[in-house]
């Protein structure tokens, strides 16, 4: 699609297309935030119209932030996060390189090795992961969740990065070495900007996975102290079936910080995109 | 490691090389220890069965009870029939349209980009909560979101309780889950699509392949390594599922188990469900089985296409 | 590894016990639950009325979700994190974990003869030797209606099925209300508020019960065959889409005063009161002659146990103790109506609508849902397809004979009644 021959029909109709995905995609969203301004009548009886002075009504707010502390629970769901992606990046990183990079024996089997994580659910290995942190007095600390949540996302991220790894030059590593780099600063000081990009986006798939688990917060971690927010938002579901002011009060309240996380986040990764690939 | 002592061996010549080590050492070891040796601790249990309290080892009988069995086989084929719908509707739906809409974001000049790219990424980063949530809302027959829209465009008639039906609902849901998932291919097929030099796409220029053309003839073939990943990312994340079907349906993956994957049928196994007493080694002989299924798939992947697909270096 | 892992775990305990905000010497309970909706009622009620008389302990309740309950504490038993009292589901689900060593013997606990060997019945052993929870409550079911729409469209309260239709029908000719709020895309719904609710009538409660299980009765008698045909003719009652109406939409649907019948448990008092802006009734399933005995389900939901790895047993023995008491039974009832006490002491209750659904107590034979107690141990279980092949029933997928037959051939996969 050059740019000199681009034609005005062909952009509207991208546009067109856009838009319309982008209504599909944020219509519930959308739905889900304006009906928790609203009164009960409101709520069921006009579905579809933002509030009105008549239906405005906080209630469902009120309920919930008078039941759970949940700016602590945003707070132990952030620290999780942020650490386990730290974690997954750094040593899946390093591991994606050594196999993309390195010829050695055993290769193909520890891609593969590696690569099991992805075909069988964690949850599965609960008993077994919840007795090792019983027996080292990790149960209800967020360590727990931390560790678990960096060999949950390793897989996956050392999957993507080991592809796109492979595309980066040999000739820039190779003179690297003619110059006498070691294969650390190779890796730090040539490769991990080039491929940017990858990390960007292997960061965003493996944040969503953490912020949104429900399970091990659940098993590993379930005290006052180190609750989730997706954790204190599905007990209070639980605690609320009917009462969908403050349901969706608390689904709003869950989805506005990944939001503006999200939001914040997606500025450095689309600059990580283009500084990968524009040369 | 062993990985080290091997390649020493092979490459006798030259010195240990210590770096690949360090650079495997911490995701193996935290890998390992928390992933790896719990999910075979697990796995393990199918081979056994629990009887009088106390596991005694059957061999491949849990097996022969899982396909042998009408009260399992009947289900398991049923689970594994619409996982294969889901995954089907998840490739011909959810990938093209994310590379449909990548290819529309990465053409250059076009304006707010910026923003469709965050909008339609907003899905994927929701939890199954949340999701499953709203579109119960959306498309209950009582809060009247859907019908009411439907009315909207005089489709009012076409609206049945979707959910609700045998005949719709795992479909339904399915599109649900290309709607929350759409963002992945996107931003995959996005980044490669950038990540195509300029000189290919002015080299393709000066030999006049533009617009449609230049898409299928040039940029198709260099991004069909990421269209490789997303399908089996797409294979991997099917076949485990299971968040979206629990949140909506329940575990019972209602109406009448039309709804049921392996995901749902392997929970019901494991943990159990109402007055249904978990049976962990059932559960891990189903378990064993979807990953049976899933590492056929990765290695038709890895050994088959991955190997034949060209990769470009830039 | 066995002295490491327990020196480990009181690690783990007292790092709990010091964020509990207890004193160094306090004893703090934990109670694993699902009941969320009792939060309030446990913090500013129950534990502190329990606390006042035993200082020295403390007690927390967690409660997890009602749908994560099991799996999260079956995972949390076997790995010895779990807390020192437990919420027991009735019958095998709880046998289980007694029979694996997760729940102890409380059998000689002091106040456990305060109970019926009926309400005990739910958390014993097949031979009834050892008990292994207090029973708390039980639950009844039958029918909740909008007494304002009643008496604007002129109805009485129905007490055969042939009134019971004909008020149905009056509804719907009128058409303000819808006659009936219940969906089945939950499926229990279904199965529990529909099948449970009206089938003792016809398998006339215990007998019916007692003869399933004894190989006597086959599910695909006319009597268990008989509710499937009455709930199949519900289904021109039940509102549009009602095949994609969840539970909390029903509730809704009636709570907010657009339905008029709502076939209930008893637990549902509790939030109607909050909710409806209406005044409310209540009737038994209704008989299918006039002068018929009537059979209601009053069925022993939930109890309490000790965590057989508790380290505290002592002190959880003494919380369990008090659970049994009389005083526990008439807070507890009164702040939650519908659940209603199984301690052979009486217990005033406030609620006119509680107190509707326990008179009925005094008329009709009790008896529990057919499906609890031994016949949903094997595979498949013959609760969840009861779940299933009810909602199939008034979808009008399956033919109430074609469920039954079903159900029992399911039964007799694995099902040898004891001869």
């Amino acid at each position: 699609m050059s740019t000199a021959t681009r034609s005005l029909p062909r952009t509207i109709g991208a546009h067109a297309i856009l838009v319309t995905y982008t209504v599909i995609a944020l219509f519930p969203v959308i739905l889900v935030v304006m009906n928790s301004f609203k009164s009960r009548a409101g709520i069921f009886g006009a579905p579809l119209t933002p509030p009105t002075a008549n239906t405005f009504d906080l209630i469902g707010y009120t309920t919930v932030f008078g039941q759970g502390d949940f700016f602590h629970y945003f707070q132990n769901s952030l620290v999780v996060t942020v650490a386990s992606l730290f974690f997954v990046l750094l040593f899946g990183a390093m591991a994606a390189f050594a196999l993309s990079e390195y010829r050695f024996r055993g290769n193909t089997l520890m891609g593969l090795y590696l690569a099991l994580g992805i075909m069988i659910p964690i949850r599965l290995g609960t008993v077994a992961i919840l007795q090792l942190m019983v027996a080292s007095g990790l149960v209800n600390t967020l360590t727990a969740l931390i560790l678990v949540y960096t060999a949950q996302g390793l897989p996956l991220a050392i999957f993507i990065l080991s592809e796109f790894m492979k595309q980066v030059s040999n000739d820039l590593k190779n003179a690297g070495r003619i110059d006498g780099l070691s294969e650390y600063t190779i890796f730090f000081r040539l490769v991990l900007p080039l491929v940017r990009p990858a990390m960007a986006t292997v960061a965003v798939f493996t944040m969503i996975p953490i912020w949104n688990d429900l399970w091990f917060p659940l098993i590993l971690a379930p005290s006052e102290e180190t609750k989730t927010v997706t954790l204190g938002a599905q007990l209070f579901l639980g605690q609320f079936v009917t009462n969908w002011n403050a349901i969706l009060a608390a689904l709003s309240l869950a989805i506005l910080p990944v939001l503006i996380l999200y939001v914040i986040f997606s500025r450095q990764l689309i600059r990580g995109i283009t500084s990968g690939a524009v040369k | 490691m062993d990985t080290e002592t091997m390649a020493a061996e092979t490459r006798a010549k030259r010195p240990i090389r210590w770096h690949v080590g360090v650079f495997l050492a911490p995701a193996v070891l935290v890998y390992t220890a928390f992933m790896i040796l719990p999910l075979f601790g697990t796995l393990q249990l199918s081979l056994f069965r629990n009887i009088e309290q106390s596991q005694v080892f059957v061999g491949l009988g849990n097996f022969r009870t899982l396909f042998g069995d009408p009260n399992w086989s009947v289900n398991f084929w049923n689970a594994l029939r619409n996982n294969v719908w889901f995954f089907i509707i998840h490739m011909l739906v959810q990938n093209p349209i994310g590379i449909l809409l990548a290819a529309l974001l990465s053409s250059p000049r076009l304006r707010f980009t910026a923003f469709y790219r965050t909008a339609i990424f907003v899905p994927t980063i929701l939890s199954f909560v949340i999701v499953g949530f709203a579109w119960k809302l959306i498309l209950s027959p009582i809060w009247g979101v859907a019908p009411h829209l439907m009315d909207f465009v005089g489709l009012k008639s076409f609206f049945t309780p979707w959910l609700g039906k045998e005949q719709y609902a795992l479909t339904a849901l399915s599109l649900v889950s290309v709607w929350q998932f759409v963002g992945i291919p996107m931003m995959l097929i996005y980044a490669a699509l950038l990540s195509i030099p300029d000189e290919v796409i002015e080299a393709a220029e000066c030999d006049g392949v533009t617009g449609m053309a230049q898409f299928w003839k040039i940029k198709l073939p260099l991004i069909l390594p990421s269209i490789g990943i997303i399908s089996i990312l797409t294979f991997v994340g099917n076949f485990n599922a299971f968040d979206l079907i629990y949140t909506a349906q329940g575990a019972l993956a209602g109406p009448n188990y039309s709804t049921d994957i392996l995901g749902t049928f392997l929970y019901r196994a494991f943990f159990g469900f109402q007055l249904q007493v978990g049976d962990p080694n059932m559960g891990a002989a189903i378990a064993t089985i979807m990953f049976l299924i899933i590492l056929a798939g990765v290695c038709v992947y890895l050994f088959l296409v991955q190997t034949r697909l060209r990769r470009y270096q830039f | 590894m066995k002295t490491k892992l327990l020196t480990a775990l009181l690690l783990g305990t007292s790092i709990l016990g010091t964020t509990g905000m207890a004193l160094a010497e306090d004893v703090t309970l934990n109670i694993e639950s699902w009941r969320g909706d009792d939060l309030t009622i446990w913090k500013d009620k129950l534990i502190p009325a329990f606390e006042a008389k035993n200082p020295g302990i403390k007690v927390v309740f967690a409660p997890s979700a009602p749908t994560e309950y099991d799996a999260a504490l079956g995972a949390k038993l076997a790995a010895g994190s779990a807390g020192d009292l437990i919420t027991c589901r009735p019958f095998d689900k709880s046998l289980e974990l007694f029979k694996k060593g997760n729940l102890a013997d409380i059998s000689s606990l002091p106040g456990m003869d305060n109970f019926s060997p009926v309400a005990k019945a739910a958390w014993q052993t097949d031979d009834g030797k050892s008990s292994f929870c207090v029973p708390m409550a039980s639950v009844i079911h039958g029918f909740i209606y909008n007494k304002d729409a009643f008496d604007k469209l002129g109805l009485k309260v129905p007490t055969t099925n042939e009134e019971f239709y004909a008020v149905l029908d009056k509804i719907k000719a009128d058409g303000t209300y819808i006659p009936m709020a219940m969906g089945t895309k939950d499926l229990w719904e279904a199965a529990t508020m529909g099948y449970q609710n009206i089938g003792p009538n016809y398998w006339k409660g215990e007998e019916g019960r007692a003869a399933l299980i004894k190989g006597e009765q086959k599910l695909t008698d006319p009597q268990w065959v008989e509710p499937y045909k009455e709930l199949a003719k519900w289904k021109p009652y039940l509102g549009d889409g009602f095949e994609a109406q969840t539970y909390p939409d029903s509730q809704n649907l009636f709570t907010l005063g657009r339905a008029a019948i709502y076939p209930a448990g008893s637990w549902e008092i509790g939030l109607f009161n909050t909710q409806a802006q209406f005044k409310m009734g209540a009737f038994p399933p209704p008989v299918q002659k006039a002068g018929d005995t009537c059979y209601i389900s009053d069925h022993t939901d939930i109890g309490m146990g000790l965590n057989a790895a508790s380290k505290h047993p002592e002190e959880a023995k003494k919380f369990l103790s008090w659970v049994a008491s009389p005083d526990f039974a008439t807070i507890y009832a009164n702040a939650l109506p519908g659940f209603f006490s199984l301690n052979s002491t009486p217990v005033k209750m406030e609620d006119p609508l509680a107190q509707e659904f326990v008179s009925w107590r005094g008329k009709c034979k009790s008896t529990i849902r057919s499906t609890y107690q031994i016949l949903s141990r094997g595979t498949p279980n013959l609760e969840n397809e009861t779940w299933v092949e009810s909602a199939n029933v008034i979808n009008g997928t399956d033919t109430p004979e074609a469920a039954a037959k079903k159900l029992q051939d399911g039964l007799d996969s694995w099902y040898k009644p004891a001869k």
